[in-house]
């Protein structure tokens, strides 16, 4: 219907496509004026300070942040651990639980599904969960990564929601043939469920990357700090030594500016590389997730 | 009810303690799978939650743990007493209640107006570019975020205090200022959650009739009257949704977000209940005293909630879960 557009609306379409890509423009330039910076020496910075492209590179921030005793490579393979450990149990556990509330015939999933989802809606607050966690001994201890936060109600939901729409007719010509609840759960439930797996993968990756509170409160270590965490507390104070360098000092340090730039490139990129090809996933996710069907 | 050789083997009335038996050893594979997620739960969630007895005791044990609540001595009420009595209560209340409000007027209907733009992208490279671009802030850390907007908003050579210096102002200190934190608060949160917000409102619109556009468009109205007559009509039930959700969600305090930016300089228009209750609890270890504040909003929360889920069964929808 191209032909037809009156005045008025291409008017309207060209202001629209102006405004989105002003829009883009606001939600890119802060990355890209992070990343630039993060190769930008000192001097030119201060010179230049709205340039997004430096004309000298300066690759020293990346260079110190990679090197031995660096503490940020522990933050790294600590937060990349849990992220890869805490993702595989979460997925696991979520998914076994999901099945049987699937069930209509399963005789708990009413009040096991009462029992979780309140959990949405009311918590025992911050004090006794931290008093709990320490008397079950994980202070300083990398499994308060994973333990505490094994299932996500919301997550839990969102997969409950797809195995619904998963036909029982596939269930019951399995079970003629002998198969029993945790066969037809591996080889037809999950085979058929891809995509809300990869959604709730997904969405617990990015929770396990981008989680620094647990560090927080429960890891006096700093070789074992989430990177978020890590970088957490380069941005709240004003040298960087005591915070990056563990064991023996190093001979070289990058202006502060520079090394917490190039953290932030580095915690950030993965998320930013992995996201885009699962848009499809979470976009479905949050639909199946969100309102019940 | 569907035909489940389980449910069809016919049994001969057994006693309850009998059933009961049979059922454990019927849905065995069930159980066994529910079994660690329940643990969990019981765990970590339900034990928290009797721990909230903290907050009528005066618990001292700084070196102990969860055990040492029991042996705590019981003082009634005191603990919300001097909460309530204090002069953190009332900044806490009004921060919490004020940045709610800030949120529902400005950050709730932004992630509907750019659906709405969105969709009236014609290219559709173009429209799933945008998509993306405006989804990715929500991947980002409220850390990272914080130290974007540091970066930006940086009183020496930050990206805008340099254009506001560039144009013969003074630098603006907006993450000290108590007049700018809390715009600041709103628009970062709008930056983040703008375009992930905006994929339930895009879905509902992509189930519009396209006919009743042409219609329209053969009657003479224009682009805004379309959508204030057909796109924004049939996205009423969802916003509506959303906004009981909106206002369900009043007393989540948004913690990683304010955590990040604020510092002791702003502390009076954007300390809330969590923050409040990390720094007297943790930092202090006045563990009894910050468990009661905490459990007032917890109290308050769930209220909300089960508010607004009554609310949106009223409306038709099913309820959430």
């Amino acid at each position: 219907m191209r032909g037809t557009t009156t005045r008025g609306e291409r008017i309207f379409y060209t202001v629209n496509n102006i405004f989105m890509v002003l829009l883009c423009a606001v939600m890119l330039y802060p990355v890209l004026f992070v990343v630039g910076r993060s190769v930008t020496p000192e001097i030119e910075r201060a010179l230049h300070p709205l340039r997004l492209i430096p004309s000298t590179f300066d690759w020293s921030g990346y260079s110190f942040i990679l090197s031995s005793g660096s503490n940020i490579v522990n933050s790294y393979v600590t937060t990349i651990l849990r992220t890869l450990i805490g993702t595989t149990l979460n997925i696991i556990i979520t998914t076994l639980l999901a099945y049987p509330l699937s069930k209509p015939y399963y005789p708990l999933r009413k009040p096991l599904t009462a029992l979780i989802v309140f959990t949405m809606w009311f918590s025992g607050g911050l004090i006794p969960s931290f008093l709990l966690n320490k008397s079950l001994g994980l202070l300083n201890n990398f499994w308060v990564y994973i333990f505490p936060s094994l299932v996500n109600a919301f997550n839990l939901i969102v997969i409950r929601n797809f195995f619904y729409q998963i036909p029982d007719s596939l269930e019951e010509s399995a079970k003629l043939d002998g198969a029993n609840d945790l066969r037809v759960f591996f080889s037809i439930y999950l085979p058929l469920s891809t995509a809300a797996v990869a959604t709730i993968t997904l969405f617990y990756a990015v929770y396990h990357w981008n989680m620094w509170f647990d560090s927080m409160l429960y890891m006096n270590k700093k070789e074992m700090w989430t990177m978020q965490y890590t970088l957490r507390q380069l941005i709240d104070s004003a040298t960087v030594t005591d915070i990056t360098v563990v064991g023996s000092s190093m001979d070289f340090i990058p202006p502060a500016e520079t090394v917490r730039m190039a953290t932030i490139v580095i915690a950030t990129v993965p998320i930013l590389c992995v996201y885009p090809f699962l848009q499809k996933y979470f976009v479905k996710g949050m639909l199946v997730g969100s309102v019940k069907g | 009810m569907k035909s489940h050789p389980v449910i069809n083997r016919t049994v001969p009335k057994p006693s309850r303690g009998r059933t009961i038996l049979r059922q454990a050893i019927d849905y065995r594979y069930l159980h066994l799978m529910v079994l660690p997620g329940l643990l969990f739960f019981l765990i970590f969630k339900y034990v928290p939650m009797y721990g909230i007895i903290i907050a009528f005791k005066n618990y001292k044990g700084a070196a102990g743990g969860f055990e040492a609540i029991m042996s705590a001595p019981w003082i009634g009420f005191k603990n919300f007493e001097t909460f309530f009595n204090s002069l953190y209560c009332q900044r806490v209340f009004t921060n919490t209640i004020y940045l709610s409000l800030l949120r529902l007027v400005f950050s709730f209907p932004a992630p509907i107006l750019l659906a709405l733009l969105i969709n009236e992208i014609r290219s559709n490279w173009f429209k799933r570019s945008v998509q993306t671009i405006t989804y990715m802030p929500y991947f980002l850390s409220w850390v990272v975020v914080a130290g974007l907007l540091n970066t930006m908003l940086s009183p020496d050579n930050g990206a805008i205090n340099t254009l506001i210096k560039m144009s013969g102002g003074q630098p603006i200190y907006f993450l000290t200022s108590k007049q700018w934190f809390r715009p600041i608060l709103i628009l970062s949160e709008i930056w983040k959650n703008i375009g992930y917000g905006s994929i339930v409102y895009l879905a509902a619109i992509t189930s519009i009739d396209q006919e009743q556009y042409e219609a329209a468009r053969v009657d003479g109205a224009n682009k805004l009257q379309q959508i204030l007559h057909i796109t924004l009509p049939a996205l009423s039930e969802i916003i509506a949704i959303m906004l009981i959700l909106q206002i369900g969600r009043m007393f989540d305090d948004n913690f990683d977000q304010i955590y990040n930016l604020y510092s002791p300089s702003v502390y009076e228009v954007s300390d809330v209940f969590e923050t409040y209750v990390y720094r007297n609890g943790i930092q202090q270890s006045k563990f009894s005293y910050s468990a009661a504040v905490g459990l007032v909003k917890s109290v308050l929360a769930l209220a909300m909630i089960m508010f607004s889920n009554k609310a949106s069964k009223k409306l038709g929808a099913q309820g959430l879960f």
